[in-house]
């Protein structure tokens, strides 16, 4: 129980978090001692979608999320594949994997950019040696950074345009693969795209060829690249990290997810797996949703999404959010890039977290390996299109069926649960990224990760101590519209 | 010159009107609004400020002490539950957004909304409504929503529905810049409120299907590469669009990507009466039929355009790569 010195303050809005947000907290002695985070937006995909026509899935659900909308194309099409007992066309997975790296590269940066190093810009640092360069590179919407990052990610994102119609809400993405056959001379014009795409990475991201952040393998070798290329973004990040600490900033449960992402014949490129200290294989019939501190009606324990339901319930006074509590075998997950290169044994973050854990520096760093090690596989599945072959199979959708769509969003661990009958969806529930990260308490009153991350987190009336929860807020690239749906 | 200045807002809807402006090129979307010497006030993605600074922004415009040119909404009004709108509350706040929009469009000088959801409800209202969605003028095709039919901003112009699931980049800047340059009047828009200089075209103009359509060869499967409207719910000759005028990402467009348009700058698109990629026919002929088009033309029309459809629109039509070139030449490419 809170002591008497203690007091609990309401902060928000925050904003660059897509979406609404809301975070509690009570403060004892300068320091934050419990978080409650609150997602405050309702819209109710899940009674949407109940009795519509499978196939309509593909419509609504990627209209659930602007940035994150072809991850819900993506795990849409797979749970009704998975109904359907379908496998994609070869040319469709390699077609699925590049729009939705397409989406997933373009979110990192953004966040990167436009979300994340924009607080380093703030007046409360303007002590800083680095305030000046920072402040000139970042400030939000006026820094040179964005006259780089804005016309790079949008020439970036004519793959989509190409490949899925357009972005954000294509409908290209469908159970059997994709619908835009690619022929031989447009696959040059793709491979352009993700090449210029590299050299800005390249020439203004890092100051080194991707093959050479990719190879890095321990946080000395980090360092020592970091003082080799200290005038370009990747750098200027990591200098801030030391000055601020952001290693020992926002550490959660440590426990990681992902359900494997980007397809490859029988493998992943990142493999599906959790990390409780070592690494465990990763089994979907564990995952249950707990909401008895959320603003839903039911009586019941956890459920699994396959026997879950969504319906709000303002009145519900145990709760304080919208978002339910998805829990691993009673575990708090943390899900997104951090987890996806632990859990794939990327030796650069496996060092890092073995040292600090996650916490705000790891997991920006983490997903700007991500752009080095995705860029130029994207580029080889490009090479392996084979024009002429089908992108597409088909395949009716049985009267009565169920299927799990499991994929990485840029934000972590997606999951589409979808049940047929008599031809019409009888359920379908949605666990988001976000809804993992930013869960609320469990039963047993386990805080989400988030929650966890803000306990300990100094709280001073100094301006610089509402710049850190943000940064810790931010590090996870929260995705509020999709958390709540 | 003062410039003209911007709040934007966000409430029941995806996000994906401000990530779709993002995709702006030559020049990019902050560049461009420097050049329209428009000042972003606020947006919930690209701002520095958040909590109570923002709060007290917000009140500095509900106070008058700052004159606020254009308010613009994106995503639904959320009413619910029961009018409460406890669906969406203003973060660090207790106050419904439902009444701080209304607040906003009543001080601001236009109101704009930004997306089909802002528009008209759009795909947040879909199913049962169960948020109690509307848009802000309109709920789904009957005027009058969060503000009444009769109602106009301080600038005399109803609420601007620039509508699209999401938006085109340049139908947001285009209008936005021509607000400013006090171009914009009624006469501009359409019976939605739609700005006419994007909704005077069809989705079907420009399109790269179009000898297929001429002809009716018609694609069957989802890679096929005929026209959709026959049997893949295709309302891209209805609906109210310039898609294939001015392309995607570049050089994209539903069509283009191969699947078909589902009308999403229209009211109630969201709730076709059917599975949105097939086409509903009584008769073998479909409901919907093109725009303007007298039935019994269309109906003698197809008719004969099927019994002369050359063979190479027949055949490619049915196929995922031009099989046979113009010229009836058979090339097959190996």
């Amino acid at each position: 129980m809170a002591s008497n010195s203690s007091s609990r303050r309401i902060l928000g809005p925050f904003n660059r978090v897509e979406g609404d947000l809301e975070v509690n907290i009570e403060v004892d002695q300068q320091k934050i001692t419990q978080a409650w985070v609150n997602a405050p937006l309702f819209r109710g995909y899940e009674q949407i979608l109940h009795g519509k026509d499978p196939r309509d899935s593909l419509i609504y659900t990627p209209r659930i999320c602007g940035i994150c909308s072809i991850s819900q194309s993506v795990a849409a099409a797979q749970a009704i594949a998975s109904a359907q007992g379908l496998k994609p066309a070869q040319n469709g997975q390699l077609a699925t994997n590049l729009i939705l790296a397409a989406e997933n590269m373009a979110d990192h940066l953004t966040h990167f950019y436009l979300f994340f190093m924009p607080d380093f810009a703030r007046d409360c640092y303007k002590d800083k040696t680095w305030f000046n360069d920072i402040a000139f590179r970042f400030k939000a919407q006026t820094g040179s950074s964005a006259r780089d990052v804005l016309p790079a990610r949008a020439a970036f994102l004519h793959l989509t345009g190409i490949l899925a119609g357009k972005w954000p809400h294509s409908l290209a993405l469908q159970p059997g693969g994709t619908t835009r056959p690619v022929e031989s001379q447009e696959r040059i014009r793709l491979l352009s795209t993700i090449t210029a795409f590299r050299h800005f990475l390249q020439d203004v991201l890092f100051g080194a060829e991707l093959e050479q952040v990719a190879a890095l393998s321990s946080e000395e070798d980090l360092l020592q690249f970091v003082d080799q290329h200290n005038q370009y973004d990747f750098a200027r990040f990591i200098s801030i990290a030391q000055d601020l600490n952001l290693n020992h900033q926002g550490k959660a449960s440590d426990n990681f997810m992902s359900y494997g992402a980007y397809p490859e014949d029988e493998h992943f490129l990142f493999n599906a797996g959790t990390w409780q200290q070592h690494l465990q294989t990763f089994n979907p019939e564990d995952i249950r949703e707990d909401i008895s501190h959320s603003w839903v009606n039911s009586k019941a324990t956890a459920k699994h999404p396959f026997q879950g339901s969504t319906i709000p319930d303002s009145d519900e006074t145990s709760g304080y959010s919208w978002c339910k509590a998805p829990r691993l075998n009673q575990q708090v997950m943390e899900v997104g890039a951090i987890s996806r290169q632990v859990i794939s044994g990327h030796p650069l973050i496996r060092d890092l977290v073995s040292k600090t854990g996650a916490n705000v520096q790891n997991r920006v760093i983490s997903r700007l390996l991500e752009l080095a090690l995705v860029v130029p596989a994207m580029e080889n599945w490009v090479k392996q299109i084979q024009p002429g072959q089908s992108f597409c199979h088909e395949s009716i959708i049985p009267q009565e069926a169920q299927g799990a769509g499991l994929v990485e969003a840029a934000r972590g661990s997606l999951g589409h649960w979808l049940r047929v009958k008599n031809g019409r969806i009888l359920n379908y529930q949605i666990i988001a990224p976000t809804t993992w990260n930013f869960s609320p308490r469990d039963s047993s009153e386990q805080p989400g990760a988030l929650e966890l991350a803000l306990q300990g987190t100094e709280m001073d009336d100094d301006k610089t101590s509402a710049a850190m929860i943000q940064h810790i807020i931010r590090s996870f690239d929260p995705c509020m519209v999709c958390t709540v749906h | 010159m003062k410039p003209f200045n911007i709040l934007w807002i966000q409430s029941g809807g995806c996000g994906g009107c401000s990530i779709s402006v993002l995709n702006a090129e030559l020049p990019d979307f902050y560049s461009s609004l420097k050049q329209s010497n428009i000042d972003l006030l606020w947006h919930p993605s690209f701002s520095e400020t958040c909590g109570e600074d923002f709060l007290a922004l917000l009140e500095k415009i509900e106070n008058g002490q700052i004159q606020l040119d254009a308010f613009c909404l994106e995503g639904s009004v959320m009413m619910g539950p029961q009018g409460s709108g406890r669906f969406h509350l203003l973060s660090g706040t207790r106050r419904p957004m439902f009444e701080i929009i209304k607040s906003l469009a009543e001080k601001a000088r236009h109101t704009l909304a930004i997306g089909s959801c802002a528009a008209f409800g759009g795909i947040t209202m879909s199913g049962p409504n169960p948020g109690e969605a509307t848009g802000l003028q309109f709920e789904g095709e009957i005027a009058g929503g969060l503000l009444d039919s009769s109602w106009l901003s301080n600038g005399q112009l109803p609420v601007i529905n620039i509508a699209g699931c999401p938006v085109h980049p340049n139908w947001v800047i285009e209008t936005l810049t021509q607000l400013a340059l006090g171009e914009i009047n009624p006469s501009q828009l359409d019976s939605f409120n739609r700005p006419r200089s994007y909704t005077k075209h069809l989705v079907h103009h420009g399109c790269p299907r179009n000898e297929y359509y001429e002809f009716k060869a018609s694609a069957k499967r989802p890679t096929d590469l005929g026209c959709m409207m026959e049997n893949r719910g295709c309302l891209g000759t209805q609906a109210r669009a310039d898609c294939n005028i001015r392309l995607w990402n570049g050089e994209g467009s539903c069509l283009r990507g191969g699947f078909t348009c589902i009308n999403c700058t229209a009211p109630e698109f969201e709730e076709p009466g059917h599975c949105f990629t097939e086409t509903p026919k009584i008769a073998g002929i479909p409901i919907g039929l093109p725009t303007d088009m007298p039935k019994a033309w269309f109906v003698a029309l197809a008719s004969l355009a099927k019994a002369a459809t050359p063979k190479r629109l027949k055949v490619n039509s049915e196929s995922d790569h031009i099989r046979i070139s113009p010229g009836m030449h058979e090339e097959e490419e190996t």
